[in-house]
């Protein structure tokens, strides 16, 4: 797995780049508030945080085609939900509504995940006081999730070259075995880990 | 299952929001005094772990597949405190760089998937457990605490959507209950073969971890579930009186709610669509509930080594 394919843009160089995560923190989770709360009918605000969000994508030189993408794969889980709204009588309005209003939150925390290293949103976590445990799992988190992820595609990999069995419920025991294995391996890397953060003097 | 933004009024996000903070409080307060030092690395890196495995899709049928959830299984692995901390991670994790879940929800969802998932998981898991002795019983019990934390999560969800008024209850409560009976399944399936594989490689993994946990915070930890259930799915499925509008109401947050639903207040009726009367949800849920059990024993019962040492 490409180390940034989550946040491809978050270290490049743009004035928005540049501002300090905490104004963006709270400018994105303002955003979302907002619009989770306005009423659906207030559509010059929709149309206008639009057309910020566009300016924002503008000057941070995150490529659209990225935006459209990241919308594309987000957006199923919306419509799966949204859909059963139109099982109701006056349905298509609370559809278009929720459509709308998760569409422009998504749009806005894609640009924050993207203007903004998850290093810098840890500090501002652990900043406002977010209790520590929290802060250094997701910290550390953040920092083995891609070797896991990377072993567990390499596990499955090495199973899939190995066993030419199609029967459906031998495939799910052989996953599950890789998925069991994964879990050993990751406590025995917490374990050195451990060992690790010790010699470098954490406490 | 995660909500996005623009799915819950805001009564519903901050109910379901304070009710998440105090679980997890409860968590890391607990795990700060207790957790080992040596153990803080394994709580990110089996959130990492978390992560990973729901990378890996389970082929289902017709080119469909399904993942791993894995709050039972996290629970098992490293006991139920620690596994909402682990499980809470995963879901921050998510909505800050996957934006997988909105970022108004993300108490409701840390209240679904990492409150109400682990901990009804790990009640049911440690209840069964004893049902039948040994790996055997570890399989029964992870397989039928995957379903019964499934469905649960979902119906808490489907309590939270129909509350907010955006989806009336009649259609989400069989729609999400539905869906996640058979979702259910496969998690069971998944997170007992997944038990059997580590029991195999290294059996002490089981045993260690609940140690982690203490029965008082366990105690805590339940109530807050079960007050998310009875806040959130209640009102519908029994007919009592909303207790998070009277709570609102009496705070006075209601007017937070600035959207009046669209769809008048989710009716209390309860049922398929098509088939009416009271008695249909629970006996819809009574032969669920049963016909996972009996599928978690035969699983079960397939699945333990021939000699048990």
């Amino acid at each position: 797995m490409r180390h940034d394919f989550l946040d491809r843009y978050s270290r490049q160089d743009s004035p928005l780049h540049r501002v300090s995560a905490e104004a963006k923190l709270a400018c994105a989770f303002g955003i979302v508030a907002l619009t989770v709360a306005v009423p659906v009918t207030a559509v010059p605000y929709f149309a206008g945080l639009a057309c910020a969000l566009v300016a924002v994508t503008l000057v941070a030189r995150i490529p659209f085609g990225y935006l459209g993408r990241r919308l594309l794969w987000m957006e199923p889980f919306v419509l799966g939900v949204g859909v059963l709204t139109l099982l109701q009588p006056e349905g298509w309005k609370v559809f278009l509504g929720i459509v709308v209003k998760s569409t422009l939150s998504l749009v806005t925390m894609v640009l924050l995940a993207n203007t903004t290293p998850f290093a810098e949103i840890l500090r501002v976590l652990r900043r406002v006081r977010v209790p520590g445990l929290l802060v250094t799992t997701l910290a550390l988190m953040y920092r083995y999730l891609f070797v896991l992820v990377d072993e567990g595609e390499r596990m499955h990999r090495a199973r899939a070259a190995r066993t030419f069995d199609q029967r459906r419920w031998h495939g799910w025991t052989t996953l599950a075995t890789v998925v069991g294995q994964l879990f050993v391996r990751s406590t025995e890397r917490a374990e050195r880990i451990y060992a690790a953060m010790l010699a470098r003097g954490w406490k | 299952m995660h909500i996005p933004d623009g799915f819950l009024d805001a009564k519903t996000a901050v109910a379901s929001t304070a009710l998440a903070a105090a679980g997890v409080g409860v968590a890391l307060w607990q795990a700060k005094r207790i957790l080992p030092a040596r153990q803080v690395p394994l709580l990110g890196v089996t959130a990492a772990f978390v992560f990973a495995a729901q990378m890996l899709n389970f082929p289902i049928a017709a080119g469909t597949s399904g993942h791993l959830i894995g709050g039972v299984l996290a629970a098992v692995l490293v006991g139920p405190g620690a596994a909402v901390i682990v499980m809470t991670a995963v879901l921050v994790l998510q909505c800050f760089l996957f934006q997988d879940g909105g970022a108004s929800a993300l108490g409701a969802n840390i209240l679904n998937m990492a409150l109400v998932s682990v901990v009804t998981g790990y009640a049911v898991y440690a209840a069964t457990r004893r049902l039948a002795g040994g790996t055997r019983g570890v399989i029964l019990g992870a397989a039928f605490a995957g379903w019964c934390s499934t469905v649960l999560a979902a119906l808490c969800c489907a309590g939270e959507l129909a509350l907010s008024g955006r989806v009336a209850w009649r259609v989400v409560f069989p729609a999400m209950g539905g869906v996640h009976m058979l979702i259910g399944l496969g998690e069971g399936a998944i997170t007992a073969l997944v038990l059997i594989a580590v029991a195999r490689a290294r059996p002490e993994l089981l045993d260690a971890r609940t140690e982690m946990t203490r029965p008082g915070q366990a105690l805590v930890l339940g109530l807050i579930a079960a007050v998310g259930l009875a806040l959130f799915v209640s009102p519908f499925a029994c007919g009592w009186p909303d207790g998070l509008e009277k709570i609102a109401g009496n705070l006075g947050f209601e007017h937070f709610a600035a959207e009046k639903p669209l769809v008048s207040a989710p009716m209390p009726e309860y049922g398929l669509p098509g088939l009416k009367g009271a008695w249909v949800t629970p006996l819809v849920g009574a032969v669920g509930t049963l016909t996972a059990f009996v599928l978690a024993w035969v699983l079960a019962r397939t699945l333990t080594p021939k000699k048990e040492s």
